[in-house]
């Protein structure tokens, strides 16, 4: 009677989770509602703190997005692992027959839908408010740069939430470890803003994106390697 | 710091305990008596200590009185004996051992690398702060503000910020072995992390003197300034050793003095 | 199905176990009673794989420990927390946990357990709309849903009301005649003595009593229990 079963491999197994993550978020949408509504009263927060005679929009507007985009990520992480420890689901998740490295890729997964759906919202809004023109091959620059971008927030966020939800100051830890490793993200990210909402994309943004792009590859590894270590065993 | 009454009070408690019943393989190495066991009642502050700061005082009498002075930036330039041998110990001494310490933890699990990597944190931790502090008084004689934004000052601060994280870290969570692996994680992540937070300011070009001393290429210094600043990487390589070792013992003693409270209880 | 030589495993400097030797075969249902330190969860985690004995040797299912997935694989776990996501529907929850287990059809799977455990009836709806007697029936449903040859309990019964109890030791029974062997771990005797074949009473990481059920006198039992587990002074 035994069922016909086949070990889930790491990819499927990642898959699985992420794909329950986002319908956990799905059917609550509390956390996505609290983090768009927070990006967009940020921005306006920042527009109404704006003297447009001393300060130029184009100055203002990348500092603004990748502000609003780190605190917003960082709220997002917060609720990833908070949500496995409700029930005890993280339980269940590490005596399941799946790697731990399938694990972690799984809630970062998630966590990465989670946050490009909140940059959807906040690119946009920042974007109307500072009333930017771009063009559309700005427009697919910035794209580039905003993945880039969420991908290095979501691998170091994804490690130190699962980290932080087990330590006594909880969610409190996450910015604490984490915005250090935000550094080199946000400055490429709002340098190579600066440079593509400017109408000026030469090799500055490729060194920019260069940087960002070895900072995902490094960190992504680096934390799928490391998940494994957080837990006991 | 109290560090002599907190290590008495360690003896006492310990001693006090006296070996918990039952469990296998508890403290066996507590013999009885062992108050008067030179070995076991550490001494933070040993002869290493002492000649660690008696060569940090023979390098600042030397760089003060029988160095000469820059000629660009006159006395100011004095404050780099401080300036560049704490930046040296703390980002290639301290942070690199905190890191190398935390790979082997995660390999070896002894708790011994956990404590070398908590205390070249905190000893780090101070040599960063004097970068921090010197960094600005140099500035603002020298280029008329105390922070320019300069590239290396930046990456010192987020380093200095990175360990006070980790130092936060290790107070949040409670449980030993926990605290342990969770910190290795962290610091062999802020170990990856370093390279990037420079490259990062370093794309932004700024003003700051490029290093002249570590420089392959021929001296540009006159003989008795190099010999000054060798004098001080070494006498300030040497006040980290002496640190790290009198924070370890201190570190060891407060482990001991948890453990007899915790075990003292139900007895 | 579970075998254990001298089994121990080490906390810092405190050892949770101190020395198990236990023998179960397929259809067996072991209670472990003691006090609250006295090893028993830990006991449990490391037959499910979740930690690394310090030393001894054990066999889960035929693998020897520590057997990583596949030691996973054959174990279902059942404890006081739920594990499941209470956002998530009844069905969504126990074909996740099919899903994790590498089964080829979680759809009819999740369907069959949700049957035996007679909820069946309630598959669509949220976990958390349900009491909490029947999310417990919906966790046994998700731990079993792979067919364990091992199912590890730990205090499954609190916070139970008594059809919630009376449906878990049902639940149990039919385990059992599946030919699985079955570990419980609990403080309350009468949980224990109603279901288990074999007994035992753990205490410092070791078991200090071990006997067959048949012939206990509930009675006289506990009293001789209480003595065992009494604080000494």
């Amino acid at each position: 009677m035994t069922p016909v079963r086949e070990m889930p491999g790491t990819a499927g197994a990642a898959w699985t989770i992420a794909r329950k993550d986002l319908m956990v978020e799905l059917r609550t949408r509390v956390a996505f509602l609290a983090a768009a509504v927070f990006a967009v009263l940020a921005a306006a927060i920042f527009f109404y703190a704006w003297d447009p005679t001393a300060v130029s929009a184009l100055d203002l507007a990348p500092g603004v997005l990748w502000v609003i985009f780190t605190f917003s990520g960082l709220l997002a992480l917060n609720r990833s692992f908070g949500a496995e420890l409700t029930d005890r689901a993280i339980d269940a998740l590490l005596v399941a027959p799946i790697s731990r490295e399938a694990v972690f890729l799984g809630k970062a997964l998630a966590n990465l839908i989670f946050v490009l759906g909140v940059l959807v919202v906040t690119v946009p809004a920042v974007v109307l408010f500072y009333n930017v023109s771009m063009s559309w091959s700005a427009v697919a620059a910035l794209a580039g740069v905003v993945v880039l971008a969420a991908v290095g927030l979501v691998s170091v966020g994804t490690l130190f939430s699962a980290m932080a939800v087990n330590t006594r100051l909880a969610e409190l830890l996450l910015p604490t470890i984490a915005l250090p490793f935000l550094v080199p993200v946000v400055t490429s990210a709002a340098q190579a803003t600066v440079l593509v909402m400017g109408g000026r994309p030469g090799s500055g943004v490729w060194e920019w994106i260069k940087l960002l792009t070895a900072f995902d590859l490094v960190f992504v590894a680096a934390c799928t390697l490391a998940y494994p270590f957080t837990i006991e065993r | 710091m109290g560090a002599t009454s907190n290590v008495g009070v360690a003896g006492h408690g310990a001693g006090g305990a006296g070996g918990g019943a039952g469990a296998p393989a508890r403290d066996e190495s507590a013999p009885p008596g062992r108050d008067r066991a030179p070995t076991s009642a550490p001494r933070p502050f040993g002869a290493l200590f002492w000649t660690a700061v008696a060569a940090v005082g023979v390098t600042y009498v030397r760089a003060l009185a029988f160095t000469p002075v820059e000629a660009l930036q006159g006395p100011a330039q004095k404050i780099f004996y401080l300036h560049a041998p704490a930046a040296f110990t703390a980002l290639y001494l301290a942070f690199a051992l905190m890191a190398i310490s935390s790979v082997l933890y995660l390999w070896l699990r002894d708790p011994k690398l956990d404590r070398v990597a908590a205390c070249s944190a905190e000893v780090g931790l101070a040599f960063t702060t004097v970068v921090l502090i010197t960094g600005p008084l140099w500035a603002k004689p020298v280029w008329g503000t105390w922070w320019s934004g300069d590239a290396r000052l930046t990456a010192t601060l987020f380093l200095w910020l990175i360990i006070l994280g980790y130092l936060v870290m290790r107070q949040a969570v409670e449980d030993r072995e926990l605290r342990a692996r969770y910190s290795a994680v962290l610091a062999i992540l802020a170990g990856l992390l370093v390279p990037f937070i420079h490259l990062t300011v370093y794309l932004f070009r700024t003003l700051h003197p490029q290093p002249i001393v570590l420089k392959p290429s021929a001296p540009s210094m006159p003989a008795e300034m190099a010999v000054t600043f060798a004098l001080a990487f070494v006498a300030f390589a040497l006040l980290f050793v002496a640190l790290l070792r009198a924070r370890y013992r201190l570190a060891l003693a407060a482990e001991a003095r948890e453990e007899a409270d915790g075990s003292g209880g139900p007895n | 199905m579970v075998e254990a030589r001298g089994l121990t495993r080490r906390f810092g400097n405190r050892w949770a176990l101190a020395g198990i030797d236990l023998s179960l075969e397929a259809g067996d249902c072991l209670a472990v009673f003691g006090p609250n330190g006295a090893g028993k969860t830990t006991l449990l985690r490391v037959l499910a794989g979740l930690l690394d004995p310090t030393g001894g040797s054990a066999r889960v299912g035929g693998i020897a420990l520590p057997g990583g997935a596949a030691t996973r694989a054959q174990v279902g776990l059942i404890s006081h927390h739920t594990m499941l996501y209470p956002a998530l529907t009844v069905r969504e929850n126990v074909e996740f946990s099919a899903r994790l287990h590498g089964l080829a059809a979680p759809h009819a799977a999740a369907a069959e357990a949700l049957a035996r455990l007679r909820v069946l009836d309630r598959a669509d709806a949220l976990v958390r709309t349900l009491s909490r007697g029947l999310q417990q029936r919906v966790s046994i449903a998700r731990a079993f849903v792979h067919a364990p040859r091992i199912v590890l309990l730990d205090e499954p019964y609190t916070g139970l009301d008594a059809t919630g109890a009376a449906a878990l030791t049902t639940a149990l029974a039919e385990l059992r005649g599946a030919g699985a062997a079955l570990i419980l771990v609990t403080h309350h005797l009468e949980e224990g003595l109603a279901i288990a074949t074999r007994l035992a009473v753990m205490r410092d990481g070791r078991f200090v009593r071990a006997e067959q059920r048949e012939g206990v006198d509930p009675a006289a039992y506990a009293a001789e229990y209480r003595e065992l587990t009494a604080v000494a002074g």
